[in-house]
C-alpha cells in the first residue's frame, strides 16, 4: 500500500450504466487520477457513454482517440468495436485485434497493458457482469503489485465477472458500489 | 532510454532484441509499432508456436527462414469488413465524390489494404458514382497474405450479410450480389473489379512515395504505430497527395495529436476526412 497510485482502470459490462452511476459522479472536481473505463457495449452503436456521463460527472469525460495522451483527472471511456491499451509512455492506443473472450474492447487487454505500464501504481476495479472478462487482466495487475478491487458480487446486478476476479485473485477487496467510490477518492 | 535499460524487464528486452534481429535479418521493422499491442501479440505467438521463451524464438527466426512468415501472421493484425463504418464511405460517396468528378484522371491509395475488403468497397463505389474507368487504384499492404487474398478477391460467405448491410447503409446505389458468385461457402467477387488495380508490397514504415494520389484512404493502420511512425507515415501522406487532395482515416484515429496536422483541414470531420491546403 505505500505505493501512491497515478491510475485507475475499471471494468463493466451487464448493469454497467448503473453501477458507474455510482461511481463516477461521485470523483470531485479536481480528482488527481485519470481512469480508463471499459464497457461491454455492441459494436455496431455510435457509443454515448463519454456524452452521457459527461453530463453527470464533474470531471472531463472523453471516449478516447488513438495515441491519445494521458491526462490527471480524466475519465476516458473506450470506443466500440476497439481495444483500449495503455502504452508504457502513458498514451492511449487502440487496436483492432480479434475480440478476446468474444469482447471488444476486452477489460483484460485494457488491465493487462495497464499493469505493464504502472505497475504497483494501478488500482483495477471489476464491476458488474455476466461474463469472465477482467479475471485474467486482474491478476496481471495483482502480479505487477497493483491494487485489486471488485464489487461485491452479492449486491452485483450480475455476479458472474466480480465472481470470476475473485476467484482468480483471492487477495481482492470486495466492496460495495458506495465503498468503492469512497475508497477512489481516497487513493 | 539507456539509464532505464538496467530496470528494463527480461521480457522487454528479449522483445526489443527480437524485433531488432526481425529488422536486420529480413528488414521488417516493427521497432517503433505501439509496443503494448505488439507484446500481446508476441506473447501469443510464443505460446502458440512453442517456444519457452523470446531468445528461443528469435534463434529459430534468425535460422529458419520458415518462421518468418509465421510469425508475422501474429504480427499484422488481418482484421476488416466491407464498408466498415458505413457513414465514412457515404460521406466519401456524398461529400467526396463531387470534387472528385472534376479530374479528368483519378488516382486512389489504399493503404494497409489487407485482404481487400475496404479496397473493393471503394471500387464498387466508384463504379455506381461512374468514376471507376478513369482512376488507378494502388491496394498496398506489407503482408503477403493479405495481397494475395486480396488480389484472389474470396471471401467466406458468412461474412457476406454483414458487408451486404453495410452497403447498402451507405448508401449503395446497387446490389452488392451484382459484384460476387457464390459457390462452396465463399464469395468470389468479380474480376472486372481488379482492371484498374494495382497491387503492391509497401510499407508506410520502411518505403517511400510512388505518385500523386487524389485519395488516400488508409484506415486502422496507423493505430499500430506509435507517434514518430504515425508521424513518418503522414509525410508520405502529405507529400503524395495532390494540392487538395483527400486523407481518410479510421473512425478513432485524429491528426490532432500530429505535427502535420497544420498542412490538411478538416473536411468531414465526423468521419476523419481530411484535405491538403493548397498552401
Ligand atoms: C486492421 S487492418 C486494416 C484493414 C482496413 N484498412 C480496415 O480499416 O478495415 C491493418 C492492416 O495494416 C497492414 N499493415 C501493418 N503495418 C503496415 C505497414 N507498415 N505498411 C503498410 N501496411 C501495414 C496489416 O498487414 C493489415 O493488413
Amino acid at each position: 500500500m505505500a505505493v501512491r497510485a497515478e491510475a485507475i482502470v475499471m471494468g463493466a459490462s451487464a448493469g454497467a450504466l448503473e453501477a458507474l452511476s455510482t461511481i463516477l459522479p461521485a470523483l470531485p472536481e479536481g480528482f488527481r487520477l485519470p481512469v480508463m473505463v471499459v464497457v461491454h457495449v455492441p459494436p455496431d452503436k455510435r457509443s454515448v457513454l463519454a456524452e452521457l456521463f459527461q453530463a453527470k460527472c464533474r470531471i472531463p469525460v472523453r471516449e478516447v482517440e488513438d495515441k491519445e495522451p494521458i491526462a490527471a483527472g480524466t475519465i476516458y471511456f473506450a470506443p466500440p468495436d476497439y481495444h483500449l491499451l495503455v502504452e508504457t509512455d502513458k498514451g492511449l492506443s487502440l487496436s483492432s485485434d480479434e475480440p478476446v473472450l468474444f469482447s471488444r474492447p476486452s477489460i483484460d487487454v485494457l488491465f493487462e497493458s495497464a499493469a505493464d505500464a504502472y505497475g504497483a501504481a494501478l488500482v483495477a476495479v471489476i464491476l458488474t457482469g455476466a461474463n469472465q472478462d477482467g479475471a485474467k487482466g486482474m491478476l496481471a495487475v495483482v502480479d505487477a503489485g497493483g491494487r485489486a478491487i471488485v464489487q461485491d458480487p452479492d449486491g452485483a446486478f450480475a455476479p458472474a465477472m466480480p465472481q470470476a476476479a475473485i476467484e482468480m485473485c483471492p487477495a481482492a477487496r470486495r466492496m460495495s458500489l458506495s465503498a468503492i467510490a469512497a475508497y477512489l477518492q481516497e487513493v | 532510454m539507456t539509464e532505464s535499460l538496467a530496470s528494463e524487464k527480461i521480457e522487454d528486452i528479449e522483445i526489443r532484441l527480437l524485433l531488432e534481429a526481425l529488422y536486420t535479418r529480413y528488414h521488417y521493422d516493427f521497432r517503433n509499432y505501439a509496443m503494448a499491442s505488439i507484446k500481446r501479440r508476441l506473447r501469443q505467438a510464443r505460446e502458440q508456436l512453442g517456444f519457452p521463451n523470446f531468445s528461443a524464438m528469435q534463434e529459430s527466426l534468425l535460422h529458419e527462414p520458415s518462421m518468418l512468415p509465421r510469425l508475422l501472421r501474429y504480427l499484422t493484425v488481418q482484421v476488416s469488413e466491407m464498408f466498415r463504418d458505413p457513414p465514412y464511405f457515404q460521406a466519401i460517396r456524398d461529400k467526396v465524390v463531387p470534387h472528385l468528378r472534376t479530374y479528368p484522371s483519378l488516382k486512389v491509395w489504399i493503404a494497409g489494404c489487407s485482404a481487400g475488403e475496404e479496397l473493393y468497397s471503394l471500387v464498387i463505389l466508384f463504379r455506381e458514382e461512374g468514376l471507376e474507368d478513369r482512376t488507378i487504384f494502388y491496394a498496398t499492404d506489407i503482408s503477403q497474405d493479405a495481397l494475395h487474398a486480396a488480389e484472389a478477391g474470396i471471401f467466406t460467405l458468412d461474412r457476406i450479410p454483414l458487408f451486404t448491410e453495410n452497403h447498402r447503409k451507405s448508401g449503395g446505389k446497387s446490389s452488392l450480389s451484382e459484384y460476387y458468385q457464390a459457390a462452396y461457402g465463399r464469395a468470389s467477387f468479380d474480376k472486372s473489379l481488379r482492371r484498374n488495380v494495382v497491387f503492391s508490397d509497401h510499407s508506410l514504415v520502411t518505403d517511400a512515395v510512388f505518385g500523386e494520389m487524389h485519395l488516400i484512404s488508409c484506415r486502422n493502420v496507423m493505430i499500430y504505430f506509435d507517434r514518430l511512425l504515425q508521424d513518418r507515415a503522414l509525410g508520405l501522406f502529405e507529400e503524395s497527395l495532390a494540392r487538395k487532395g483527400f486523407l481518410g482515416l479510421g473512425a478513432k484515429e485524429s491528426l490532432r495529436f500530429s505535427p502535420h496536422a497544420a498542412a490538411f483541414a478538416d473536411f468531414v470531420r465526423e468521419e476523419k476526412i481530411y484535405q491538403k491546403r493548397a498552401d
